[in-house]
């Protein structure tokens, strides 16, 4: 009897249990329950497809753009959605607006991926430090998080990238610089929780130090809710980041970056819409996939907000 | 000073004790800590820059003599520290500078351009306020129905849509192909400079000049920018809105109300929603504050003579004077929204006491 049970258990099965056998199959566990719960909700999973389609369009973008996105054909310029052999028409130079779109699908992707790399490690750091050390290192690094949660987030982007100079590298250092204060609170926030507990006080009775204690016991438990702050902040970093290169303060022509992309179009807006209208829809569909997949995502690993929103 | 010890070992009354009295002296060393901090950020990001602004005064062909003297007279030669106290005072006196572009004051050119943006933020609130509150009330009534989805989804594009190219699309159906709206700027040319200006805001200026042309002129224009600001403010306060409402909604207070017999409008309009009036103030403030930063990008749209466009055709120019002055001074009115909301919050929330 005990034989057959065994045998018919499935992945699934063994992924759905109870009663864990281990500590790496609880984690398996608890990952596939929260993926079924995510995998339930319609509109998170749209939000999944269109950011694998992103990551799918990025990766194979020399395969699937029908045309070299920099070739320019002054004899072609400015073709309507549809003409022949440019499916969604051509810009003022005569590129294809198709190929351009795909290719700047890998700037996105860039700008997106530092971001969210640089700005929750920061704040990270910060919100850990600030929360586990207390009294003055807390208040000097919370002062300094409360003034750059204080700036409004654009106009300060505006003034490093002016500082330090146009182009793609600084406008994600500028992006990142205004991005890591909610980050620091939430850390913090977690730290505190976390920090008086009674395991904490177990490990600490075994002799583990600060570093370890940080590292190895409290950074574990901020990672989720910083995930889902970051997916559903990812919407804003494109946003942000289009808005610098429809500045011309992001990416530099000739590259097909989607927001200068639109400034490109704006001056054609009345007679040559799609020039405009293309990359615009691209931004705006990516941004809405962040925001779907962060919606859900919030619901499955952040069950405390996700009650109420 | 007496008093305040005496306080502390006596409990005798002081004015000096009383809670609101610490709460104001708090408010106001937070609001100088911060200030501090901005005008310290925009210090750096000044010194920082690549531009020489000693060459961009003199010239590239000035000799070494000159190049001295506009250096020592910009107070560059002086110790780093005493720079920054110099432009502290310089900043605390409301002296930012002289523009490069405009070659005024850059106070006085933020003065002038200061109500544009006032009037296209306040608009967009108003009708993010007045959309966005029966929104979400009726969105977290109704959970999950379709109404409830639809709103969710009207907030979610929102978020996800990039204002300029929103504004972009705007301007070329509703201006470009169907001509129901005034094009960018304020008003049109000819009714440029007519009614005098007092607020500097031409709605009011021509309410009060009482020159109704002029009005629904400047009407036409501002429509479209403050709808588009007005839909991000709908997105950000009717989800808000939503969430106060559920968390209201499941209290026992409720659950009372109804076994009573109250009727649902009395229950949710009467009870839970004047409950939630604190909080959707302050949120209503941060979404203004959010909507002056916001209209940077929909004011080069739009040609809108406000402080966004301002800062921004200033940067494109290298004008750092003009840049780092729009900078603080839309800083200092975010601080102060920022306060304003948490101020209210403790004096109407008596929880928060």
């Amino acid at each position: 009897m005990m034989e057959t049970n065994m045998q018919k258990q499935t992945l699934r099965d063994w992924l759905l249990t109870d009663t864990p056998t281990s500590r790496r199959h609880a984690r398996y566990a608890a990952a596939y329950s929260g993926w079924l719960t995510l995998k339930s909700n319609t509109m998170a999973m749209v939000g999944l497809g269109i950011l694998l389609l992103l990551l799918f369009m990025a990766a194979f973008a020399p395969l699937l753009a029908p045309m070299d996105p920099f070739v320019q054909n002054l004899g072609g310029r400015l073709q309507p959605i549809g003409a022949d052999g440019h499916i969604l028409g051509t810009d003022s130079l005569g590129r294809d607006l198709l190929s351009r779109v795909i290719y700047g699908s890998r700037i996105t992707l860039y700008i997106v991926t530092l971001v969210a790399l640089i700005a929750p490690i920061v704040g990270l750091l910060v919100g850990t430090v600030a929360g586990y050390t207390g009294g003055i290192v807390d208040a000097v690094l919370m002062r300094i998080t409360d003034i750059f949660l204080a700036f409004p987030r654009l106009v300060l982007a505006l003034a490093f990238v002016a500082a330090l100079g146009a182009g793609i590298e600084n406008a994600v250092l500028a992006i990142s610089l205004t991005a890591w204060p909610p980050y620091a609170r939430i850390a913090r926030a977690e730290t505190l929780t976390i920090r008086n507990s009674d395991y904490i006080a177990a490990v600490k009775l075994q002799g583990a130090g600060a570093m370890r204690i940080i590292t190895k016991h409290i950074w574990p438990l901020c990672i989720s809710s910083l995930i889902v702050r970051v997916t559903l902040d990812m919407a804003g970093v494109i946003l942000a980041a289009a808005g610098l290169g429809f500045l011309g303060l992001g990416a530099q022509p000739p590259s097909p970056e989607w927001g200068a992309m639109i400034s490109e179009g704006r001056k054609f807006i009345l007679d040559h819409w799609w020039v405009a209208t293309v990359p615009g829809l691209a931004i705006f569909t990516v941004s809405l996939g962040f925001n779907l997949l962060g919606d859900g995502l919030r619901d499955v690993l952040d069950p405390k907000e996700g009650g109420h929103s | 000073m007496a008093v305040v010890e005496n306080n502390g070992k006596g409990r005798r009354w002081s004015p000096l004790s009383s809670p609101a009295v610490i709460l104001t002296f708090k408010t106001l060393g937070s609001i100088i800590v911060t200030m501090l901090g901005l005008a310290f950020i925009t210090f750096v990001i000044g010194r920082v820059m690549p531009i020489d602004p000693v060459l961009s005064i003199v010239g590239e062909q000035a000799s070494k003599s000159t190049y001295d003297d506009a250096y020592a007279a910009l107070g560059l030669d002086k110790p780093i520290i005493v720079q920054f106290f110099i432009y502290i005072w310089d900043v605390m006196h409301g002296d930012f500078g002289t523009s490069l572009l405009t070659a005024r004051p850059v106070v006085d050119d933020l003065i002038r351009r200061f109500p544009a943006t006032l009037e296209l933020a306040t608009l967009g609130t108003i009708m993010g306020v007045t959309l966005g509150v029966p929104l979400g009330v009726l969105a977290a009534v109704n959970k999950g129905s379709w109404f409830d989805q639809i709103a969710r989804v009207v907030a979610l594009v929102g978020y996800s849509m990039p204002i300029f190219w929103l504004g972009l699309m705007g301007l070329l159906v509703f201006y470009g192909i169907l001509g129901w709206v005034g094009g960018p700027g304020r008003v049109d040319i000819f009714y440029a400079d007519i009614v005098p200006s007092v607020t500097g805001m031409i709605l009011l200026d021509s309410m009060l000049d009482g020159n109704w042309d002029v009005f629904w002129n400047a009407m036409s224009h501002i429509i479209l920018p403050a709808t588009i600001l007005g839909y991000y403010s709908l997105a950000y306060i009717s989800r808000m809105t939503r969430s106060f409402m559920l968390e209201q909604m499941s209290a026992e207070y409720i659950t009372t109300a109804r076994v009573k017999g109250l009727p649902e409008r009395t229950v949710i309009w009467g009870h839970a929603f004047k409950n939630i009036l604190v909080q959707l103030i302050t949120v209503i403030a941060l979404s203004y504050a959010n909507l002056l930063e916001g209209s940077v990008l929909t004011e080069i749209i739009f040609s809108w003579p406000g402080i966004g466009s301002y800062i921004t055709t200033a940067l494109l120019s290298a004008d750092m004077n003009a840049v780092l002055g729009g900078t603080i001074v839309v800083g200092l009115v975010f601080v102060l929204l920022n306060i304003f909301s948490d101020l209210l919050y403790r004096v109407f929330d008596p929880r928060a006491k």
